[in-house]
């Protein structure tokens, strides 16, 4: 150990659910540095709740892949930061412990799921966070924060020891203020682990490089039309822009699978979560069970009670959606869509390097705007098919629709982190001078 | 009426470690919860990972079923809530199992050769084990121990191809024998076979027997519910329902399942934390080891023994390797001794053969061989041998205890004398057997092996009596 951060942080965005006041660091690449960790991510010997009542007080036993790269690194593990409950939402309002307000508007939500995380990182908190991403929940965040957030390629990071929303599709990733930061960190959290048996041996060891000359970029009609906020998506075609300026080549593209991809996320992540939240039983995490009653009684009663609304629905969609006799018609038709997703993406981009958006489609909800569960699904829309398709996407400030930011989203091919990582820093060097 | 059965084994494989992670499988004389890490305790985050010997495991056994082994196969998820299912489901294969379609041989209640139909055999993992403190439906709390969660299982499905609880129980034996030639399987460790059976009287409704933990069990399971269905059926209220009922071991009655708590839609699905399993290949590159039919069939050929002899003998694997390695002596004498005393007496000891070094049992046998004791003397020698290990001290020496009881044949004891005297204390018994009462003789040689202690030779006493009265005036 080469020493201890202390760290008291001035929270008044309510981004942390439990922070370190003496950190200890070591000595390597990240020696120092003020990390914090997505509360979904496992920390041995710091409490780990995944924003939700039903593992307050769950101190995990062992480190996730991740945390043991950043400690092994040097890094300083400061605090857990607030999340939607089991990463379900896309506000961060949905967490156990209270909302987490922007930084860049205490009246605005941060986005999610891994609000705390940006907002830490906007709030000037801490240079950099992990966060996790299993339909937009880092690069929604970063984009209403003003930050930059990467969900790399499905199976580059390990997941070992991050608590499962929907397996098959999240992945962790970094957040920090720059792109610059940004890879840094990946470079950190991308050596491989055979624990993951999802994961690859494709370690990110990249210097980003603003040379984006004769760059192919990708532009989906479907990411500029319908439900977009047209000054979002004019703040976003002006960066697009500023990348042609500086030697890209625009191409116009569809995504026609796009027209079901919302439906077959929903239906994919609610069944994966119906499955594996059904082992916070009171018995072993979380507020002990009543032990006078009969353990299925006493179960029952502390999933209904410990578990929030958001999480609630979730459970039993996905329940519905793998029961029998509808296990076709919709847990099969959405692996059909989500195969419809990828061959997509694989196509367009074996035309173009970089498929490039608008992170959301609108600036950062009011707090309590996004009040029907519906319409706060359809915000998901641009973020999700990445992480269906499986493909690496970055969100990196590019501008701001009355004085709140705006995220420019680049798409890049499996294992490919290093393109988008590259327009990315080339906008952030030279684009939004 | 014609009793259809099928059944469904689970059965432990005996790797090194558990089937997801690098917990050690051997925690049978460990307290509780003591070879448990993140991922068989089902911590959140943890992620499986998969032995590959396991689905080497399970391939040799497809192979040795004769099975077919698909391109891909695939793990999913059962899910459903137990407290000793730490996830709350449980990592199976449901749609894409590691193998299908087998045979195994076994012999048919008339002792023909006849062929089960082997529908599946898939990977699974073993749940933790709960302890109900208090005894029974009266516990008032349990405990879970997770040393067994994540253990290797096989499941093995047969079609409904038996036909008694008798062919049940060969079935299972030459299974077991069959797992354990192959080195995945180790059937003397307390749990590692369990059995649910489907059970019916053809024509009507097939009750489910679940619980059955034991390969004794199995018989006495089937046979329990084959007189009750029947009587049902004499009774006029014949199994029109599907039923699950459990076998209550301890009492060897089943007993019907509350319905409600059967009723599972376990919402199966592909495990995402693991990727579809591709074996094709794998299965040319394995070797088999004899297995139990062409190792009984070399007996008969190598040894000259008996079909029947060598049925027993390469039924337990432990059985084969020991005979193989006295058969020198003499494999009939080798064989007959071993089959026909030595399993007998070990499982009035309720002992198993691992007891019984194999060089004591040879020297008895040559003890035999040369003619220095009689048969009755060696079972004598053998049975004082075997508690002499079973009380865990060093195995006696046959010939040592021969020495020490003084049980070596007889040699200058005048054996005429007694014999007389016999005859002399026996005129009823002579004259019987002049009447031509055989049993009269058998009952004379007795008298004089009981005064000799078994140390001459019953066939050529009899003649010695024989002649003896012949030359006694009536
Ligand atoms: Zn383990």
């Amino acid at each position: 150990m080469a020493g201890t951060l202390s760290f008291a942080p001035d929270d008044r965005c309510n981004a942390f659910i439990t922070t370190c006041d003496a950190a200890p660091y070591g000595d390597g690449k990240l020696s120092g540095v003020a990390v914090a960790v997505k509360d979904n991510i496992s920390t041995c010997g710091i409490q780990t709740t995944c924003g939700s009542r039903i593992l307050a007080g769950y101190v995990p036993p062992y480190d996730a892949h991740v945390v043991s790269l950043l400690r092994g690194e040097g890094a300083a593990i400061v605090g857990k930061t607030n999340m939607d409950e089991f990463g379900m939402g896309t506000t961060t309002e949905t967490s156990g412990y209270g909302p987490t307000l922007n930084p860049v508007d205490q009246t605005r939500v941060p986005g999610g799921s891994s609000g705390g995380s940006a907002a830490a990182v906007a709030a000037g908190l801490v240079p950099m966070a992990l966060g996790t991403d299993t339909g937009g929940s880092i690069r929604c965040p970063a984009a209403f924060c003003g930050i930059v957030g990467l969900k790399p390629t499905y199976g580059r990071v390990s997941r070992y020891g991050l608590v499962a929303y929907a397996n098959s599709l999240e992945q962790i990733g970094p957040m920090a203020r720059s792109v610059g930061e940004v890879s840094r960190l990946m470079e950190v959290i991308s050596s491989y682990d055979s624990r993951d048996s999802t994961s690859f041996d494709r370690p990110y060891t990249h210097q980003p490089s603003a040379d984006i000359e004769s760059l192919r970029i990708g532009l989906p009609q479907e990411y500029f039309g319908e439900g977009v906020d047209p000054r979002v998506a004019e703040t976003v075609r002006s960066a697009i822009g500023r990348l042609e300026d500086l030697g890209a080549e625009t191409v116009p593209c569809a995504i026609p699978s796009m027209a079901y991809a919302l439906a077959a996320y929903y239906v994919i992540c609610t069944s994966e979560a119906s499955s594996n939240l059904a082992r916070f039983d009171g018995v072993r995490y979380g507020p002990p069970a009543p032990t006078q009653k009969q353990w299925h009684e006493a179960f029952q009663e502390v999933r209904g009670e410990h578990f929030g609304k958001e999480v609630r629905r979730r459970i039993m969609l996905g329940t519905f959606a793998l029961s029998a006799g509808y296990y076709g018609k919709y847990y099969g038709k959405a692996q059909v869509a989500r195969r419809n997703v990828r061959q997509d993406f694989e196509r367009v981009l074996g035309e173009v390097d970089v498929i490039a958006g608008p992170t959301m489609p609108t600036v950062a909800f009011r707090l309590g705007e996004k009040s029907d569960p519906l319409s706060m699904y359809l915000s998901d829309i641009l973020t999700v098919p990445a992480n269906l398709a499986g493909v690496p996407a970055i969100s990196v400030p590019c501008g701001t629709v009355d004085g709140l930011p705006v995220g420019l989203q680049l798409i890049g091919r499996h294992f490919a982190e290093e393109q988008i990582i590259d327009a990315a820093y080339a906008y952030e060097q030279e684009g939004s001078a | 009426m014609t009793v259809i059965i099928g059944l469904e084994i689970h059965v432990q494989l005996n790797t090194a470690t558990k089937l997801f992670c690098s917990c050690s499988t051997d925690y049978r004389d460990d307290p509780p919860n003591t070879h448990c890490c993140p991922v068989c305790l089902g911590l959140p985050g943890a992620l499986p990972r998969l032995n590959r010997k396991a689905v080497e495991y399970g391939l040799k056994v497809a192979k040795a079923l004769n099975m077919e082994v698909p391109e891909e196969s695939e793990f999913a998820r059962k899910n459903y809530f137990y407290p000793d299912l730490p996830k709350a489901f449980q990592i199976t294969q449901y749609d894409k199992p590691l193998s299908i379609r087998g045979v195994l041989e076994i012999e048919d209640d008339e002792g023909h050769e006849k062929l089960v139909r082997i529908t599946r055999a898939h990977l699974e993992e073993d749940p933790g084990r709960l302890v109900h403190k208090g005894g029974g439906d009266r516990a008032r709390y349990s405990l879970v121990d997770y040393n067994r969660s994540g253990i290797p299982l096989l499941e093995i499905v047969t079609e409904p191809d038996l036909r008694s609880p008798q062919e049940a129980r060969r079935f299972l034996g030459r299974l077991r024998a069959t797992l354990e030639y192959l080195g995945v399987f180790d059937g003397d460790k307390e749990g590692s076979l369990r059995v649910d059976a489907n059970i019916s009287i053809k024509g009507y409704e097939r009750v489910e027997v679940k619980n059955i933990s034991s390969y004794k069990g199995v018989e006495k399971a089937l046979t329990f519910e084959v007189t009750r269905q029947r009587n049902l059926i004499r009774r006029g209220q014949p199994v029109t329902v599907r039923e699950t009922r459990h076998f209550q071991e301890g009492r060897g009655v089943t007993t019907a399942s509350r319905s409600k708590e059967e009723e599972h839609d376990y919402r199966y699905f592909p495990e995402p934390d693991l990727r579809p399993l591709s074996v094709a290949g794998w299965v040319e590159e394995i070797e088999l080891p004899e297995l139990p039919v062409a190792r009984k069939n070399r007996f008969v050929e190598q040894y000259g023994i008996s079909l029947n002899h060598a049925r027993t003998l390469t039924g337990d694997l432990k059985i084969a390797e020991f005979f193989e390695k006295i058969a020198s002596v003499d494999p009939v004498l080798a064989a007959t001794w071993t089959a026909d005393t030595l399993l007998g007496e070990l499982n009035y000891r309720s002992m198993s053969i691992a007891a019984v070094p194999p060089g004591h049992f040879a020297g008895l046998l040559k003890l035999l061989k040369e003619d220095t004791i009689t048969d009755k003397a060696a079972v004598q020698v053998l049975r004082t041998m075997l508690d002499s290990c079973a009380a865990g001290n060093e195995c006696e020496q046959p010939a040592a205890i021969v020495e020490r009881e003084g049980l070596a044949r007889a040699t200058g004891v005048d054996f005429a004398a007694i014999v007389r005297t016999v005859i002399a204390g026996n005129p009823q018994a002579v004259e019987d057997y002049r009447a031509g009462k055989k049993g009269a003789l058998n009952f004379l040689v007795g008298q004089v092996m009981r005064e000799t202690r078994g140390r001459a030779d019953p066939r050529e006493l009899g003649e010695l009596v024989a002649a003896c009265i012949e030359t006694t005036e009536g």
